[in-house]
């Protein structure tokens, strides 16, 4: 089957299944909503990450951006006559996360362009420094217009609420259809090949400074989003749901999955969100699990696990075998 | 004129102990070529050492006497050296011959695992640290004060920069560990036994990681499994900014964020502090990577 066949079905899918969220426990509803915003965040990581090889350990300062600015945007609009009311908000929210993407990637352009000097451990300090910096910036903005008061400083910003189950998959839909189609294209064989020999891609012609920028915009982009569903979801944000620790959940999801993997990183994202309310009892180990986890995994299994393993090899290879049989 | 020299001061003496940190982050720099993530948990676990050490024996040895002091600082020292040890055997050594990438995830890994173990141990509220140093002014005048605490803080970092520049340079081991820096394989070929370097090297960046815990708890004194983040991160910028891999530079750079660092306290810009020093660590990163006295390295293919 054609992965866009299987990508229309599953939309498909999410439209039917969107008719019978409203029916679901609110408790498992938040849990399938954060699975779902957990995709984007790892599938887009996973392109700077997995598939260019530049270890970015900022993708919460990204994903902070998207979520303060189309949270901005959606605020002013629904305070300026583009509300809930004008067909049932979406509108508001597609120009909301447009802009907060749009807005994350340019950010995410900021920082590839002086970090793509850097290799490995240098990128990952710099980025966590970004992160940390973003952060520091949100927290001392706050400013007011007709009275109403926008991103709060350290105190908060109030969203209003439009994020739903069809806004959250549909866009994690869209982030793995992209992702895997850029990455499969003969274009996209570009980052791979800045990941696994810089200098050899350089010298068959890859302009690899150029192909870093694009996966940091194109990732900061989808993280930017992410945040901005987020935002619009828990209905509340402060500088510290975007602090370096949500970074690195995102990246333990890329590692655990395994990096370049498209599929195992999904799989990984679903598996560690439902985790920790699973184990929500045993929640003062959870960190501990994480941590004990990266270190087994890079001693026993460093490649993840499901090594670098992709949509649509996966599906490749189940055609072959079935064709043997 | 006064409040100047105050800054100047207190910025010493915190620069002095991101220059402890920072000489540990270079030193395994050195020797192996990765940054240590964990360095800057190791010096959050020397602070508990120090707090569990100095009521353990407050029966024996008052807090505040000298004793107390000595043997706080020796104990904490001591435990740390032999947990870098520790996190060198089971976390790191299996891995040496990986790619570096893969050692950077176990460090990040290894940092985790010792703040969230801690916290679930020592609990996630803060605690106050024993006075174990006297906190009253040494010096006071009109235009400066120095505490006893910022006092013992330069001196004894100062003591162990001293103390390790003399390891390095005069003793046996110390000039295995350069070699090892210099060229690891050749250092070996020599036969000198790199395992056991690296262990020295953890051994000792370590115990200055636990002695700057100490020390940082005595003058700012609350402690939680936390702490050792923010510091951890302005020690590796100090190392950075100094020079990865040089010792004097690590020093040096541990100043000049510790001096930047208290200055810009004392401005309208304090809440932007942490980020400045970031911003510190990007400039450097982009306009000179090898830091103020580090050498240029040029790729192999």
């Amino acid at each position: 089957m054609r992965p866009q066949l299987i990508f229309a079905l599953i939309f498909a899918g999410l439209i039917g299944l969107s008719f019978v969220t409203g029916k679901i426990d609110p408790y498992y509803y938040t849990v399938i909503i954060f699975i779902g915003i957990n995709i984007t965040m790892a599938t887009s990581l996973n392109l700077i990450n997995g598939f260019t090889g530049q270890f970015s350990l900022g993708h919460a300062g990204f994903m902070g951006v998207g979520a303060y600015v189309s949270a901005i945007v959606s605020t002013y609009l629904t305070t300026h006559g583009l509300g809930t009311e004008v067909m049932g908000g979406v509108p508001v929210m597609a120009i909301a996360l447009l802009v907060g993407g749009l807005a994350a990637a340019l950010t995410g352009l900021a920082v590839g362009i002086p970090s793509l000097r850097l290799k490995g451990d240098y990128l990952a300090i710099v980025t966590l420094g970004f992160n940390e910096i973003i952060r520091v910036i949100i927290q001392n903005v706050d400013f007011k217009i007709d009275g109403i008061s926008y991103v709060g400083g350290a105190r908060g910003f109030a969203v209003p609420q439009l994020s739903s189950f069809l806004w959250v998959f549909g866009i994690a839909l869209v982030a793995i259809y992209f992702v895997e189609n850029l990455i499969n294209s003969t274009y996209g064989r570009g980052f791979l090949a800045v990941r696994d020999d810089e200098v050899a891609a350089e010298a068959m012609g890859v302009h690899t400074t150029r192909f870093k920028v694009r996966a940091f915009v194109i990732g900061s982009f989808f993280a930017g989003i992410g945040g901005g569903l987020f935002a619009h979801f828990i209905q509340y944000i402060t500088p510290d749901n975007f602090t370096f620790l949500k970074s690195i959940e995102i990246v333990v999801m890329v590692i655990l999955g395994g990096m370049g993997s498209t599929y195992g990183v999904i799989l990984a994202a679903i598996l560690l969100t439902i985790m920790p309310e699973a184990l929500r009892e045993f929640s003062e180990y959870r960190m501990i699990i994480y941590s004990l986890m990266l270190i087994v995994l890079m001693i026993a299994r460093p490649q993840g696990l499901f090594g670098s393993q992709t949509f649509t090899r996966f599906f490749a290879k189940r055609k072959a075998a079935a064709n043997k049989v | 004129m006064g409040e100047i020299l105050q800054q100047l001061v207190n910025g010493i003496s915190l620069g002095a102990i991101y220059a402890l940190i920072a000489l540990g982050y270079t030193m395994i720099y050195g020797v192996l070529r990765f940054i240590n993530f964990a360095h800057g948990d190791i010096f959050m676990i020397g602070a508990f050492a120090g707090y569990f050490v100095a009521n353990a024996i407050s029966h024996i040895l008052p807090i505040g006497s000298i004793g107390s002091v000595i043997v706080v600082f020796v104990a904490s020292m001591t435990i740390c050296a032999l947990l870098g040890a520790l996190i060198e055997y089971l976390a790191y050594r299996p891995l040496r011959t990986r790619p570096k990438l893969t050692v950077l995830i176990t460090a990040i890994g290894v940092s985790l695992f010792l703040e969230y173990l801690s916290q679930l141990l020592f609990g996630a509220t803060p605690r106050g640290f024993p006075e174990i140093i006297p906190n009253h002014a040494l010096i006071k005048s009109k235009a400066i004060t120095i505490d006893v605490v910022g006092a013992v803080v330069i001196i004894t970092s100062f003591t162990l920069m001293l103390v390790l520049r003399l390891i390095v340079k005069k003793t046996k081991i110390g000039t295995a560990m350069r070699a090892v820096s210099f060229n690891q394989q050749a250092a070996s070929l020599m036969g000198i036994n790199i395992s056991k370097v690296i262990t020295f090297t953890f051994m000792t960046g370590s115990a200055l990681a636990a002695a700057g815990g100490v020390l940082y708890a005595a003058q700012y004194p609350s402690i939680d499994p936390l702490m050792g983040i923010l510091p951890g991160l302005k020690a590796f910028v100090a190392a950075v900014l100094g020079g990865i891999g040089n010792i004097t530079g690590a020093a040096l750079g541990g100043m000049i964020i510790g001096i930047v660092e208290s200055f810009i306290g004392g401005t309208f810009l304090s809440t932007y502090r942490d980020a400045i020093v970031f911003a510190i660590l990007i400039g450097i990163l982009i306009f000179k990577p090898s830091g103020i006295l580090g050498k240029n390295e040029v790729e192999k293919v």
